[in-house]
Formats: C-alpha cells, sequence, structure tokens
C-alpha cells in the first residue's frame, strides 16, 4: 500500500530519471530487480564462464597437436598476439569492412527507406522484394556469392556481360576474376546485400513514425523537397540511424561466414573472427588464439564505451520527450 | 507490493502458449536431436565422418542396402567439404570427444595421429580378417598409412598420384606429339603452341587456389623435381632457396602466360570444368580426375590422354596422397567399426561399385587386385595403368634430389604444414594474380618455414 | 495510424516513382530469383556462360537435396534448425520481457549499466569462446545435442531481445498504466488490457529477430554439433565439393534452407514494420 500511495507522487521523476533524484531502498529495490534477475543471471553464467576458460587458456602455452609440449607460460601469448602482423593486418581488415559495410548499406537502406515512404502500385510487395536478401542464410548467401555470381567462368556477372558483348556483336568479353581482383570489394558487396533490408527497416520505421503535420506545414510555406528532407526528415532518423549503424556493426565485427567462404581468408580479406579460427583450427594454438580473444574483447569494450555514449544520448531524447 | 512488480510471464495465457511451443519443440527434437539412429533393432551404431568427394559420396549411398543389411549395424554419416572435414575431425581426434567412431584422414595424418595416440591400431583387426588381404594393398600407399612404430592405423578408401592429362585431339591438330615422360620444359613449349588453338582455350590449367593441399601441392612436386625442398635433413629451411625460387618461378610463369581464367582461385573442380568445357588444353593434377573425365556425362570422354607427371632431375614426381578410414582411440565401438572399414576398403565394395555405378567410378588407387581385373581394365583402359604406375613409382621417403627429414612427397609430415603450407600458398596465389612477386612470397615463406624448423631442430 | 491515413494528395500514387521502385526492387533481388532459377536447372546447364535462361527446368536439384543421390534425409538437420530456433526464441522471450521491464516501466537503478553489460557480451568473438564452451560441453556430455544448441543461442540474442523490448516497453505511456490502476485495475489486468496490446508488435518483432539469427547461426553448429544434432546451415556445406559440380544441388539446398526464415519473414513484415515504428500511441 505504502508503494501505491508515495508512486503517483513522484511518477514522474521514477518513470524518467530514477538514478539521482530517488533512491528506491531495501525490499522495493529487489523487487523491481527480480524480474531482471533471470535474464541477467542466464547470459552471465553462459558468457563469462567461457569467458573466464579464454583467458586461463590464454596463459597456457597449447598446441593441439603435441600433446606433451603444454605448460603455463603467462603473457607470452599476448606478446605474439602483438607481434603477428597477421592479426595487426586483421584488426585494420576488420575495422575497414565493418565501416564500409555498415556506412553503405545505411546509405542504401536510407535510399530504399524512402522510396518506400510514398505510396505506390505494389507497395507492400516491392518492400517484400527489398528485405528477401536479409532472409537469406548467410552462409547460403556467401555460396550463391561466390560460386552462382561471382565466378569467373560460370557466374551470373560474367556471362551478363559476355551477353551484353553479344548483343553488340563482340565475341571477346572482358571477364573479370571478381574474387581474386577485388577481394574485399567482393565480400563487402555480399554483406551489403544482406544488411541494406535490416538496415532499411529500421529506417523506415523511423521515417512512419515522422510527425507529419510539420511537413505539412513545411509545404505548404513552399520548402522544397530537399529542404524537408535535410530539416525535418533527416534530424528525426538521426536516432534510428544511430541505433541501425550500432546494432550492424555489433553483427558485422563478428561476421566470420562470408570471408571463410568467399576467399578462405586469402588476399588480404582475413578479418578478426577468421584469423582466431585459423589459429585454433588450423595452427592448433589454443593459447595465442584465446589471447586474440581476449584482446579483441578487451579492444571492442574499450571502443563500444566511447561508441555507446553516442548512444546514451538516444536514451536521454527519449527520455526528455 | 509483489503483486505489483509480478513480471509479464505469470500471464497464464503466454505461460500456457510458451509452454504448448517448448513442448512441440522438444517433441520434434526428439532426445537431444533429430539426426542420426542408435541402431534400432538390437544392431549397433555407428558414426563416421567423411570427405564429400564423389567416391565418399557413392559409399555413402551404397551403405545401408548392402553393409547395413549384412551386418546390421547402422552407419550415419557426416560428410563435409575437403577444409571443414579437416577442422572437424583434428578437434574431435584431438580432444578424444569420440563424436565420431570413424573419419577419413590421410596419410599426411597418420603419423603423427599416431604419435600422439589419438589412433586405434588395426593390427589384430586385420589379423583376424584374412578375406581383407591386407597384402594386396599398394605398397607406397599402405607404408603412409604405417606409423612409425610400424603398426597399421589407417585402410585406405581410395588412393591417387598426379599426372598430366591434355587433349589427344587439339594436340595431333596442331602435330604435336606428347613425348612419352615429359620434362616440365616440353611441356611449358607445348602450353605455349596450343594457347588458343580453339577459340577460347588456354594451354593448361594448374592449381592456383590457396591452401596447402591446393597449389602448394601441385607446386611442391615442382619443387621436388627441380631440386628443391622444404627442409633439408637437419632442418635448415630452403624456402628462398635457388632451385624452390626456380621451380616457383617457372610454376607461376607457366600459369600467367598460358595458364586457365581465375588461376588464383582455381582448384581441382575449376580445372575439371575447364578441361570438360574446352576451356584449356592440358591439366596436370590427380589421378582421380580421370574417373570423370572418362564418365558418360562427359563432354571429353574418349579425348583425353594421360601421361606421368612432368620432371626435371628425378625420374618422377607423381605426389602420394589417399583418404583412408581411421579408427578414434576413444571410440567404444572399434569392432564395428573395423566391419565397416574391411567392408568399404574390400574388394567387394569394389565389385559392387564396379557393377551398380560402373567401373570408372570404383574408388581405385589401393589394391593391387583393381588394376588386375579384366572389367576395370576394360572401363579405365585410358588412364589405369598410368595411375597404377604413377601410385606406384611414388617414393614418399626420398621424392627429390636430396634427403628429407620426414616424410612426404607433397606435403612435409609434420604438424606444422597445414598452417605454413596454407600461409605459403596465399602470397604464391597472390603471386599467380600478380599481386605479388615470387621472390617477396618466398621470403615471407623462408621466415615461416624457419620459425617452424626451430622447434624440430631442438629435437 | 490515423493521422496517416488522410495523406495529402502529393504523397499518394506517384506512378513514375512506383516505377523507379519497381526497377530497385526487382534488381536487388536478382541474385535470389538466379538461386531459385539455377536450382530448377540441370548441373550442367547451370554452369554455362553466357546464362541460359531458357534452359529446361528440372526437379534434379531438389531430388538431389532430398536425398536421391545420398539415401540422406534432410529432414533431420531441418527439424533439429526448427527446434533449436524455436525453443531458444522462447527462452529469449521468458527471460528478455522481464527483464526489459525491469529496465523500463520499473527501472532499475543503474539501468544504463545494465544495458551496457548486456551489449558487452556481445563483443567476445564467438570464435575465440568456443573452445572453453567445446572443452566444458564435452565433460557433461552435453556435446551434438541440440539443448546446448537452445541455450547458447538464447544467450547469443539475449543481448539484442532484452535491448528491443526494451525500447518497445519504454513506449508504453505511464499515463495509460497509472490510470488503469486508479481505476482500479490489478496488475494482470493492466498488463492484458494496456501493456500487451501495445507490446504485441514488439514481441512479434524479437521473436522474428532471435528466430532468425539462431536459423542462421552456423558456427556454433558446426563446431558442437556430429551426427545427431546437426542443423540445416551445416548440412548445406556438405553439398559444396572441391570434386564434381554442384551448383544446382546447392542452390535447391539454398532454396530449401532459407524457406522458414523468407515465409516467417514475409508473413511478419508488417509487425516488423510496425513494431519498429515504437507503436502510434503517442
Amino acid at each position: 500500500m505504502n508503494a501505491t500511495a508515495t508512486v503517483p507522487v513522484n511518477r514522474e521523476a521514477v518513470r524518467r530519471d530514477p538514478g539521482p533524484r530517488r533512491v528506491i531502498g531495501g525490499a522495493a529495490a529487489w523487487a523491481r530487480r527480480a524480474p531482471l534477475l533471470p535474464a541477467l543471471v542466464f547470459l552471465v553464467v553462459v558468457t563469462q564462464l567461457p569467458f573466464v576458460g579464454t583467458l586461463v587458456i590464454s596463459l597456457l602455452h597449447w598446441n593441439a597437436l603435441d600433446p606433451t609440449d603444454r605448460g603455463w607460460v603467462g603473457l607470452s601469448n599476448y606478446a605474439t598476439v602483438f607481434t603477428d602482423d597477421n592479426l595487426r593486418a586483421a584488426v585494420l581488415n576488420t575495422i575497414v569492412l565493418t565501416v564500409v559495410v555498415v556506412l553503405v548499406s545505411l546509405v542504401l537502406g536510407l535510399a530504399f527507406a524512402l522510396l518506400l515512404d510514398r505510396s505506390f502500385f505494389g507497395r507492400p510487395f516491392v518492400r517484400t522484394l527489398l528485405i528477401t536478401p536479409f532472409l537469406i542464410v548467410p552462409v547460403a548467401s556467401a555460396l550463391l556469392w561466390k560460386h552462382a555470381l561471382l565466378n569467373p567462368v560460370y557466374g551470373l556477372f560474367n556471362g551478363v556481360i559476355t551477353w551484353i558483348w553479344h548483343l553488340f556483336g563482340s565475341a571477346h568479353p572482358p571477364q573479370p576474376d571478381w574474387v581474386t581482383t577485388m577481394p574485399k570489394l567482393s565480400v563487402e558487396a555480399s554483406l551489403i546485400w544482406q544488411w541494406t533490408p535490416f538496415m532499411m527497416l529500421i529506417l523506415l520505421a523511423g521515417l512512419q513514425s515522422k510527425p507529419i503535420e510539420p511537413v505539412e506545414a513545411a509545404r505548404v510555406d513552399g520548402a522544397s523537397a530537399w529542404q524537408i528532407f535535410r530539416y525535418l526528415t533527416f534530424p528525426h532518423l538521426r536516432r534510428y540511424m544511430e541505433l541501425a549503424a550500432l546494432l550492424g556493426s555489433i553483427y558485422i565485427v563478428q561476421n566470420f561466414d562470408a570471408v571463410f567462404t568467399i576467399t578462405g581468408g586469402s588476399l588480404g580479406t582475413a578479418n578478426l573472427p577468421y584469423v582466431i579460427y585459423e589459429t585454433f583450427y588450423q595452427a592448433h594454438d589454443y593459447g595465442v588464439a584465446s589471447a586474440s580473444g581476449v584482446v579483441v574483447v578487451i579492444g571492442s569494450i574499450v571502443i563500444a564505451t566511447f561508441a555507446l555514449r553516442v548512444v546514451l544520448s538516444l536514451f536521454r531524447d527519449e527520455v526528455i520527450r | 507490493m509483489a503483486n505489483r512488480q509480478r513480471p509479464l510471464k505469470t500471464r497464464p495465457t503466454v505461460l500456457a502458449l510458451s509452454a504448448m511451443g517448448l513442448a512441440a519443440a522438444l517433441a520434434a527434437a526428439g532426445c537431444a536431436g533429430a539426426g542420426g539412429s542408435s541402431g534400432g533393432s538390437g544392431g549397433t551404431s555407428i558414426n563416421v565422418l567423411m570427405v564429400n568427394n564423389p567416391q565418399m559420396v557413392d559409399l555413402q549411398r551404397l551403405t545401408a542396402a548392402n553393409f547395413t543389411k549384412q551386418t546390421g549395424i547402422t552407419v550415419n554419416f557426416t560428410v563435409l567439404p575437403e577444409n571443414d572435414v579437416r577442422d572437424k575431425i583434428s578437434q574431435d581426434f584431438s580432444s578424444q570427444a569420440g563424436q565420431y567412431d570413424v573419419a577419413t584422414i590421410s596419410n599426411y595424418e597418420v603419423p603423427f595421429y599416431a604419435k600422439n595416440g589419438w589412433l586405434t591400431p588395426l593390427d589384430s583387426s586385420i589379423a583376424a580378417d584374412p578375406g581383407f588381404d591386407q597384402a594386396d594393398i599398394l605398397k607406397p600407399i599402405a607404408e603412409g598409412l604405417t606409423g612409425s612404430d610400424g603398426h597399421v592405423y589407417a585402410e585406405p578408401f581410395y588412393g591417387e598420384s598426379s599426372f598430366l592429362m591434355y587433349r589427344k585431339d587439339v594436340l595431333a591438330a596442331k602435330g604435336i606429339t606428347m613425348p612419352a615422360k615429359p620434362t616440365w620444359q616440353q611441356v611449358a613449349d607445348i602450353a605455349g603452341q596450343v594457347d588458343n588453338a580453339q577459340p577460347g582455350m588456354r594451354g593448361i590449367c594448374l592449381r592456383g587456389q590457396p591452401g596447402w593441399g591446393e597449389n602448394i601441392a601441385a607446386l611442391t612436386t615442382v619443387v621436388n623435381t627441380f631440386g628443391g625442398t622444404w627442409f633439408t635433413k637437419d632442418w635448415q629451411a630452403q624456402v628462398d632457396s635457388p632451385a624452390f625460387t626456380e621451380a616457383t618461378n617457372f610454376y607461376v610463369n607457366l600459369v600467367r602466360q598460358h595458364g586457365e581464367a581465375g588461376a588464383p582461385q582455381a582448384g581441382f573442380t575449376e580445372c575439371l570444368n575447364d578441361l570438360e568445357q574446352g576451356k584449356v588444353a592440358m591439366w596436370y593434377d590427380a589421378t582421380s580426375a580421370a574417373g570423370s573425365l572418362e564418365g558418360s556425362d562427359s563432354p571429353v570422354a574418349g579425348k583425353i590422354g594421360y601421361v606421368s607427371a612432368p620432371v626435371v632431375q628425378t625420374t618422377n614426381s607423381g605426389w602420394l596422397y589417399s583418404w583412408a578410414f581411421a579408427v578414434q582411440k576413444a571410440s567404444t565401438k572399434s569392432a564395428a567399426a573395423w566391419k565397416f572399414i574391411s567392408w568399404a576398403s574390400g574388394k567387394q565394395y569394389e565389385q559392387l561399385v564396379g557393377q551398380q555405378l560402373g567401373w570408372a567410378r570404383v574408388p581405385a588407387g589401393k589394391r593391387a587386385s583393381t588394376y588386375q581385373n579384366p572389367d576395370y581394365q576394360k572401363a579405365a583402359g585410358p588412364f589405369y595403368a598410368q595411375t597404377e604406375q604413377a601410385i606406384a613409382s611414388a617414393d614418399p621417403i626420398n621424392p627429390g634430389t636430396q634427403p628429407r627429414p620426414t616424410v612426404g612427397v607433397q606435403f612435409v609430415d609434420i604438424p606444422e604444414f597445414t598452417d605454413l603450407g596454407t600461409q605459403v600458398s596465399q602470397d604464391i596465389s597472390a603471386a599467380i594474380a600478380g599481386q605479388e612477386s615470387v621472390s617477396d612470397a618466398l621470403r615471407k615463406g623462408q621466415q615461416l618455414a624457419e620459425t617452424v624448423a626451430k622447434k624440430y631442430q631442438k629435437s | 495510424m490515423s493521422a496517416r491515413t488522410a495523406l495529402p494528395k502529393w504523397a499518394r500514387s506517384h506512378p513514375l516513382w512506383g516505377v523507379l521502385a519497381w526497377v530497385v526492387g526487382l534488381l536487388f533481388v536478382v541474385p535470389v530469383l538466379w538461386m531459385v532459377l539455377t536450382s530448377l536447372h540441370s548441373e550442367s546447364d547451370a554452369g554455362t556462360n553466357p546464362p541460359s535462361l531458357g534452359a529446361p527446368l528440372t526437379l534434379n536439384g531438389y531430388r538431389e537435396f532430398f536425398g536421391a543421390g545420398t539415401g540422406v534425409s534432410p529432414l533431420p538437420p531441418l527439424i533439429n534448425s526448427l527446434s533449436a530456433s524455436i525453443g531458444s526464441t522462447i527462452l529469449v522471450l521468458l527471460l528478455a520481457v522481464p527483464a526489459a521491464y525491469a529496465l523500463s516501466i520499473r527501472p532499475v537503478r543503474k539501468w544504463t549499466d545494465v544495458m551496457f553489460f548486456f551489449l558487452s557480451t556481445k563483443m567476445l568473438p564467438i570464435v575465440a569462446g568456443l573452445l572453453p564452451i567445446y572443452l566444458i560441453a564435452k565433460q557433461i556430455h552435453m556435446l551434438d545435442n541440440v539443448y546446448l544448441l537452445v541455450v547458447l543461442y538464447t544467450s547469443m540474442n539475449l543481448p539484442i531481445a532484452v535491448w528491443m523490448m526494451r525500447s518497445f516497453l519504454a513506449e508504453i505511456p505511464v499515463e495509460l498504466v497509472e490510470a488503469a490502476a486508479i481505476d482500479g485495475a490489478s496488475l494482470p489486468m493492466v498488463l492484458r488490457r494496456v501493456i500487451m496490446p501495445i507490446a504485441l508488435p514488439g514481441i512479434a518483432a524479437t521473436s522474428l529477430i532471435c528466430f532468425i539469427f539462431s536459423w542462421n547461426e552456423m558456427l556454433f553448429a558446426r563446431v558442437l554439433t556430429s551426427v545427431v544434432a546437426q542443423t540445416a546451415p551445416v548440412f548445406l556445406t556438405g553439398f559444396v565439393t572441391s570434386q564434381g559440380l554442384f551448383l544446382a544441388k546447392v542452390c535447391a539446398a539454398a532454396t530449401v534452407i532459407s524457406l522458414p526464415v523468407l515465409v516467417a519473414g514475409f508473413a511478419a513484415q508488417d509487425k516488423l514494420v510496425q513494431g519498429l515504428s515504437l507503436g502510434a500511441v503517442k
């Protein structure tokens, strides 16, 4: 009964910003935490236990192919990680891959969302078409790109080039070897193709939640479409773009299937997950691979702390609204 | 107070729905999963992990109706592409998790898997199974599957070496005769002559695909016959030695000048496709390719000539490789596993394939009796003699012009070779693509090889 | 949505715009169309250059996928994928909805820190954590077990689910909840009448995302399962061979294996967009 009596008074404060203004003590605080605990405990057990395991293994010398040679080596695996050229290249590759894929698919997603924002004949069907790539199983999509599209001998792209050249009567069409000459672009293209619908959906949601009265008013005042976009639509979409970029980055940083399938990590496309996989399963050096994993976690947390400041402004906006 | 904080999940309908959904999911999943079977009425079952080469796929198809019917042992197969399957096998066998009773490993893994105690020795099973006829196995193949302690650890399913395949009609039209034992220079010259013999046709197809078992396999045989080696007998790395460099330059230049389109990514399948579609005139690769080339749906059946692997300083240079079945030490079903191996590697299975699927699809390259079988000789006429000769003449102990620290024709039989070979192969592939110079690639390879060699020099 | 239905004339049917949208849509989806077409060709027709659009159609690729060649049925992997995805989605919802409730409607004190912790669990590259998980699973005899996949997929999707549900629940106007409480409704009533209708699209959207990510997951499945619990994506990779033609087979397999996700996505895309638009009651 106490809670009911006091709650309406400070409802606003509690709802929007529970931190500094009101201290909820004792049993009430635990009652608030209770629904959170199952998820929290589950996640801690299932993710932190393996992480501790990875930490421990990173301090060992453990090569699976040599069962006799095992022992405690402290931080020397980390020394190997920091001096390994492959790993440094992989860090750079991961960053470049993530940034390119997220940016391009965000721009494309925005374009598609704007396209879908007007009504036209068959709009729901076109929307269905546009979200399809995201619904194809990623390893299937990677195989599709590698063998059915990009293959220089029997892939679709070169086939279309041949067909077009035939139309103009030429018998010597250029048949570029896409994966070999543009390995990074090939991997990026397949990822952009898959993730653009994801960005598009989030931005579409943003566009459809945009208040319409200001736009109408601006139209009446004679503003052009570009001005409406720049001063009304885009600021509203900013939050959604940040959210889409954040979520997309989280997944694309971890991407493994595309690199493994399309280039096998060769030709300079090896990203962090692939290099770690290679260290585990080909070099069988469990100690070094675990050390790489720990370094990646620490690095990502550092980066994420900065990135999430952006997101927290996302939260703050929501609160102020 | 507690009432207000009761979370959503206690809502009865949500709970009921969740429970039903979960029950449905679990029911569908059976106990731990829907796959596999534990042997039905009283029989046992074994788990077999195989690479998905055509011969293995045939085995998968024929097992239920033949082996399971005869013995009552159900076989659960998992087939995966080569890279994936190697990863899975090495993980399962190194941790002795016992997920698979039998796996297809090769003469590369057997020596050190056996040393690490991951495999069950098969000698007693062989002795108790005279019908298997171990003596019938071709000598180099059998030796490759014997551990350093003299015990047999695996039985071959099929073996291969390498040789040169060429379009007889295309060469004849240009008035070229292929010598009986060609040298690499002769082959390079012929490739130059038949380049563009037909529209869109290139001279030769050579592997460029990264992988220690891909371009490195082919390249290492060329290195061997040019007088080079990866390591000397006392573990000095020789990757940037003059002989190795000369061989690599030769290989890369030949591919760049007269090789197939898409060479840096071209592996066995791409070259097979190219030769069948008339996009190349020659192909240096595994002897097992001949079966597909002479198959009923091959456009070039009957047009291919076969000759031994080109040489320079040695008398032969073909590689030696066999996919073999080994039993994991942690397996609890080694008796049933041996029954399966005995059947799959046995003479009766070859008969079965010959009769049901055609003699060209028999998993050959392991038994001398296969090559004396008149049915097989008829079906494999164009290539059986060359294949047998290639395998029989392969010498994994002395494949080149100098003594070696360990066995292996197209590989160095140390566990580190997969990583070393793969890393070097990526630079070779880049060299073929023109993105890197051969000397840079070999310089990097030398550094990697020296790191590996340090470990063995100590011991 | 009432504000949206009375669109001014300029926002309604624009034929040229529609044409552009159709062209873009069709072009973007060409790889998928090509995949389906290739799956209906024979192997030798699938690999021709220029592409043979008019080649005779055949169901051979699908027959091979359904086991004509090998005698191996794809149903067990499909069932395993289904149970792992559905099971983990249900478990995620059971855990995420209360957690989101505790982070939005009645937030705990340091809810931003909690959100950060949830997200940070996605920073460890799955590959690096694989080995300890493999060793632990081996010890407790859970290798090759669908339940293990359910647990791992749940942990994989929980952060995103909590995040999404939190933002959906945060949209629920407190005034409505309070008004219902003042009117004498108990919490279950409030939940059913006020919160659920608004949160349902959010739950649908979250379930869909979790289902998709679970179905598509391959790394855990490849390493931790073997015979009994093999899932559909791993089964798909078995068709790629280095010695033989496989294009039609792989396209057929890819089509069938993507079908459940495609169907779920198409059926629920409205819920997805609606849910993502964070509710319309403002």
